[in-house]
């Protein structure tokens, strides 16, 4: 028996959540001139730029990072003119897309990202139990077959955050890498613009009233969060080992290398079994204090669907 | 110039390795700070020659950026240097005046011999030794035996002909200068093998001052130099400057590999392939440099050609004594 969801009538598609991931500033930037190829039957699709002074300085945010701003403490927070510019903006977008939390939300929010990691095409999710986005996800994967979009699920109590998309009653995170900061590349522009389009048909025939049957979606959820080895004033004493990097996805073992110091020795990987990296060298995770992230594979059924 | 003839030039004394003078390019700034650490451990080259190393942009090292209010790699000219700080002057500005006491003063007999500013890009460039010359025989031995000792790095020269402009960037401070550039890294990244490549880039050139300073003959030959000829900007909107169009597919990743009139550079957000319009086969480089987008250049094209060196050596001590004395001669006949 499907389970009966409401329609998606209102969805958001987020550019520049940070100001220096070309994709999604170009994407939103040419359909907020020109709409054409977002529009589907049955659905508003409004593309938005998230952090305009961000982008305007090509940087990756001004005062503080948005895609961690959306916290129930700083969107309920008073201050005004005094609080950190994307504290503001996130007020801004959760009463124009949310409020968060409420009926009054935007049904589906598509926030665009890249990444400076070998990431390939990577979907964001952030609850193993919303079906609808499950199956939202499993269809973009059948679609754009062979070639491939795996699923990052960060459902851990410490290590999830408060994106912009959170906003939504189905928040999907768009990451495609490799591509330097500030930099458009032609190819990565593109599988983003294409997977946004199977997402938005998906949308479409679910509003139709087409029914999805069960489904099993393979994911891989986030684990642990690895810094770089550091010294006792907190500098980088060592890189990501060469057999590392670029592997993202790719098994890794208790003992493989791990890292590599600046004068060529090898430091192993400790865990206790294998597990999946990803977010291999991120630029913006070293001030995070983060070298990669640790995963594991799961399988998760998704229920049949239908509109209510 | 024969083509027997040994040019002499005198010893080098003292070698600037600079990193950091763009605060996102992480090789240099990593390498330095190695390098910095060794000295503490009295790590020593012989030779009697004094390796500084130099940490240009600190703050903006720091910050993790390429610069604070201006590009300091701009900041050199001969008319920048010499104004006086005010209370506004860019961070930049004042801190190319550091350099340029520390380093220079540029121009002068008292400038350090040789300066190696060490700068990533986003390109895919592998290695190459950048200069305004091409006729410095040290700098294009220097780039020969880097050629020779790392085979199986993509290596190049790349000159940019200064003949109209006044050179503006770091390297042209000291007696002798060029910049080395490793890519592709993106900007705020440290990729293990990038670094590995520009550590061993820096060995090998100080080995050969050291060799230089020894006394060694390097016999002439042949390189190859790439002289750059113009620079291409992405479409953009009339109105807004945007950028309208990505670097094509099949441009991107191709650096030094030719380019003929007609072949692919630009492909716009409608799908529409640009093409390039010149009528001689040039060679691309800085295909889709992050921070060239600011300053208009999608990719540099340049002509190839071959270069003749001479063989050259360093002065003996008498050489440098005769030398000495046919100045004060000449002195005096004044």
């Amino acid at each position: 028996v499907a389970a009966r969801l409401d329609e998606a009538r209102r969805v958001a598609i987020f550019g520049g959540t940070h100001g220096n991931e070309m994709s999604g500033v170009m994407l939103v930037n040419l359909w907020v001139q020109n709409n054409t190829e977002v529009q589907r039957k049955g659905v508003e699709v409004q593309p938005f730029i998230t952090n305009p002074k961000a982008v305007e300085k090509c940087t990756r945010y001004v005062d503080t990072d948005l895609n961690r701003a959306f916290t129930p403490e700083n969107l309920s927070t008073l201050g005004g003119g005094d609080l950190p510019y994307e504290v503001r903006r996130a007020q801004e977008i959760n009463r124009m897309f949310g409020p968060k939390g409420s009926p009054e939300a935007y049904d589906v929010i598509f926030d665009l990202h890249n990444t400076t990691s070998n990431m390939g095409c990577t979907l964001l999710l952030e609850s193993s139990k919303d079906h609808f986005n499950l199956q939202m996800m499993n269809y973009i994967q059948k679609s754009i077959f062979p070639a491939s979009c795996l699923v990052l699920l960060n459902e851990h109590p410490l290590l999830k955050y408060s994106t912009s998309r959170s906003v939504a009653k189905h928040p999907v995170g768009l990451e495609v890498g490799p591509q330097p900061q500030g930099v458009l590349r032609s190819n990565i522009f593109e599988s983003m613009r294409d997977i946004l389009k199977h997402a938005l048909d998906f949308i479409e025939l679910f509003n139709a009233g087409m029914e999805f049957p069960p489904c099993t979606v393979e994911v891989f959820r986030l684990s642990e969060r690895i810094d770089y080895p550091r010294d006792d004033n907190g500098n980088i004493i060592a890189m990501v080992h060469p057999n590392l990097q670029d592997c993202d996805w790719e098994p890794l073992n208790p003992g493989d290398p791990m890292f590599q110091t600046f004068d060529g020795k090898t430091i192993h990987y400790q865990g206790s079994g294998t597990v999946y990296p990803t977010f291999i060298n991120e630029a913006a995770y070293y001030e995070k204090q983060q070298a990669f992230a640790t995963t594991r594979r799961e399988s998760l059924v998704a229920s049949a669907i239908r509109k209510a | 110039m024969e083509l027997d003839e040994v040019v002499c030039f005198s010893r080098f004394s003292r070698v600037a390795i600079c990193g950091g003078t763009h605060g996102n390019e992480l090789s240099g700034v990593y390498l330095v700070r190695e390098m910095q650490k060794a000295e503490r451990k009295a790590k020593e080259r012989g030779n009697d020659m004094e390796v500084i190393t130099v940490l240009s942009n600190p703050r903006a090292v720091q910050r993790g950026l390429r610069y604070i209010d201006t590009d300091l790699n701009r900041c050199f000219t001969h008319a920048m240097l010499s104004g006086s700080n005010t209370n506004d002057a860019p961070y930049e500005i004042i801190r190319s005046r550091e350099l340029n006491a520390l380093l220079g003063p540029k121009g002068s007999r008292d400038a350090v011999d040789l300066v190696c500013d060490l700068h990533n890009t986003t390109a895919n460039m592998g290695l190459c030794l950048i200069s305004y010359s091409d006729s410095d025989w040290l700098c294009l031995h220097v780039f020969r035996h880097l050629q020779r000792q790392m085979p199986d790095v993509p290596t190049r020269f790349i000159h940019f002909n200064a003949t109209n402009k006044e050179s503006y960037s770091l390297d042209s401070v000291g007696k002798h200068g060029f910049a080395l550039e490793a890519g592709p890294q993106p900007h705020g990244v440290m990729r293990s093998n990038i670094y590995t490549t520009m550590k061993m880039g820096v060995e090998h050139v100080l080995d050969w001052v050291c060799l230089f300073n020894s006394g060694f003959v390097f016999e002439g030959g042949s390189v190859d130099v790439y002289t750059v000829v113009r620079n291409i900007d992405y479409p953009r909107d009339r109105d807004t400057h945007n950028i309208t169009a990505a670097v094509h597919p099949q441009l991107q990743d191709r650096d030094f590999c030719l380019l003929y009139p007609e072949d692919p550079l630009f492909l716009t957000l409608s799908g529409e392939t640009l093409r390039y319009k010149g009528k001689e086969p040039l060679y691309p480089f800085f295909i889709n440099e992050c921070a060239y987008y600011e300053k208009g250049i999608a990719v540099s094209l340049a002509r190839k050609r071959r270069v003749a060196i001479p063989a050259i050596r360093v002065q003996t001590e008498q050489e440098q004594q005769a030398k000495k004395d046919e100045c004060t001669s000449e002195e005096e006949e004044e």
